[in-house]
């Protein structure tokens, strides 16, 4: 079935699209992950012109969100506070972004500079990922526990000053640090149209020390907050969000993170850090491979510009 | 042009009509004045067709040429080449053209190099090597004509430029014909439809006809929101966004 998407300005295949949407829910219902860092790409190779699907993206993943948000929320498992530090240094690293966005957009390196982003920090986190899955499937086929990993934060964080207390994180740190990483996370969701999940999990618990059980619960409600501030920038600055486009991945998205749900239920947590890693693993490595393949068209149009 | 040449050419008209020597002349007509882009558009074809109307009607023993050209709203494009540093591909040299139709298509009765001379097809824009793209750059020439080959390529894969000797029917010498194919991702904007009459390398005639493309229905809508009410357009689709998953939420708990 064929779809015009008003603000792409292309016709689609609407089940692709639905279906691509029902992948990456598959995934990030099976991983937990929300799956932007998937879905853009996905797009951009698509056809989708990288602008709309870096918006689009954004807007699908705030949709995404509610859900898993809410379910943490009734539990208790949402540090509110944390959250809002995190979402308000979201939304000044957002504003910042989308001015190198811009800048980007005005030089023509756009697509080169969200690839090569993707490649470092997929290969980055991957890394990391696959180094923790293969040490706790290690020790678990010895029959050892794994060392414990004292929940503590990195040096530099505690030496930063207004400490307070977050007592749902288990912290008394400065606001500053979460501010910082909230920053960073921000400008990412505008470039590259993703939750940032996948960072700011990992970073929630290495640098900030934070409580495991307040970790994705105040992941996904700042996740929430900070792609509607980037859906608002995009849609205001750059008008390229697709609400078509955005729809139909969020309704094949919520289908697939069911499955997805169903499926990581039947498979040992290990094996599923491993098979997580593996697989960002290899979307940095496939976009590597783009980048340095010589491409079959030399030439890049860039309209209006 | 001088004001005397300008006069002299007024006078011309009078001048044939006096001598009795009525030129000749195009009818045309399009399928559509308008055509819609809604939820379901898939391209469109666009039929132009009319008459050559001859002095005291009769047709020659050697039927003219008919050229026909559709064209979409012109604007700036930046082609940049692609270079390899330090192992990447980045965008490295650009060229920018100024005047690029957004779409672009040639039909006519035959080969256009057959048509008339180069400095004539030139004049008229009729032929995609013909279009005046307007480059604006300090390179050489050798690279002008590489970066304009490439962006002729790039729009010629996406069908927005194409070229059809033999696309323009002449039925009985009289009536002719041309079906345009408009692919999904024609732009929007003022179109013209320009239909000339060559007769020895000359051009006898031309005439144009003016169609819209134009986003109707909820495209449209969706499309004009997002561009002049932008802030409410972001609020809406945040709380869409909002919505549909707090939605897809209840409906998963339930079971």
């Amino acid at each position: 079935m064929d779809l015009y998407l008003p603000i792409a300005e292309m016709s689609v295949n609407a089940l692709v699209i639905i279906l691509l949407g029902a992948g990456v829910g598959f995934l990030s219902g099976m991983f937990g992950v929300g799956g932007g860092f998937l879905t853009t790409p996905l797009l951009i190779f698509y056809g989708i012109p990288p602008a709309v699907a870096v918006a689009s993206s954004a807007t699908q993943i705030t949709g995404s969100s509610v859900s898993g948000a809410l379910a943490y929320l009734e539990r208790g498992q949402v540090d509110v506070k944390m959250g809002g530090v995190l979402v308000a240094g979201g939304v000044l690293g957002a504003g910042l972004g989308q001015i190198i966005f811009r800048l980007l957009q005005d030089i023509g390196q756009i697509d080169i500079v969200i690839s090569l982003i993707y490649v470092l920090f997929l290969t980055v986190i991957g890394g990391l990922m696959l180094r923790d899955a293969v040490a706790a499937l290690l020790a678990a086929r010895a029959g050892q526990p794994l060392p414990g990993r004292g929940r503590r934060h990195l040096p530099w964080v505690a030496a930063l000053p207004w400490r307070m207390r977050f007592p749902r994180s288990g912290l008394y740190i400065s606001p500053l640090a979460p501010l910082g990483l909230g920053a960073l996370v921000g400008v990412l969701t505008v470039i590259m149209g993703i939750g940032g999940g996948f960072i700011m999990v990992p970073a929630m618990v290495y640098v900030l020390g934070m409580r495991a059980q307040a970790v994705v619960g105040t992941s996904l409600f700042q996740i929430i907050f900070v792609t509607a501030a980037t859906t608002l920038l995009h849609a205001t600055a750059s008008k390229t969000v697709d609400i078509v486009l955005a729809l139909m991945l969020l309704v094949g998205g919520v289908v697939g993170a069911q499955f997805g749900v169903r499926a990581a239920q039947a498979m040992p947590p290990d094996r599923l850090r491993l098979a997580l890693a593996l697989l960002v693993l290899g979307v940095a490595a496939r976009l590597a491979f783009g980048l340095t393949l010589t491409p079959a068209e030399p030439f890049a149009l860039f309209e209006g510009a | 042009m001088r004001p005397g040449t300008l006069r002299l050419l007024a006078l011309l008209p009078l001048w044939m009509f006096l001598a009795g020597a009525a030129p000749i002349g195009l009818i045309t007509q399009l399928s559509q004045a308008r055509i819609d882009i809604n939820t379901t558009f898939r391209g469109a074809e666009l039929l132009v067709f009319g008459a050559i109307q001859y002095p005291r009607g009769q047709a020659p023993d050697e039927p003219p040429d008919i050229a026909v050209v559709v064209r979409g709203p012109a604007a700036p494009v930046t082609v940049r080449r692609k270079q390899r540093i330090a192992g990447v591909w980045v965008n490295a040299q650009a060229v920018r053209f100024e005047s690029v139709p957004g779409f672009y298509a040639a039909a006519a009765t035959r080969p256009i190099a057959d048509l008339a001379d180069e400095r004539t097809t030139a004049i008229y824009e009729i032929g995609i090597r013909n279009l005046q793209l307007s480059p604006v750059s300090s390179a050489g020439d050798a690279t002008l004509r590489a970066f304009e080959s490439g962006l002729i390529a790039a729009r010629q894969r996406a069908g927005l430029f194409t070229e059809r000797p033999g696309g323009v029917e002449l039925t009985r010498d009289v009536l002719y014909a041309a079906r345009i194919a408009l692919p999904a991702a024609v732009p929007v904007g003022d179109y013209a439809a320009e239909i000339h009459l060559i007769r020895d390398g000359r051009v006898l005639a031309s005439t144009s006809a003016p169609f819209v493309i134009d986003k109707s229905g909820f495209e449209r809508w969706v499309y004009v929101n997002a561009q002049e009410h932008s802030l409410a357009y972001g609020l809406s689709a945040v709380a869409a966004a909002l919505l549909a998953g707090a939605l897809a939420a209840a409906v998963t708990r339930r079971r």
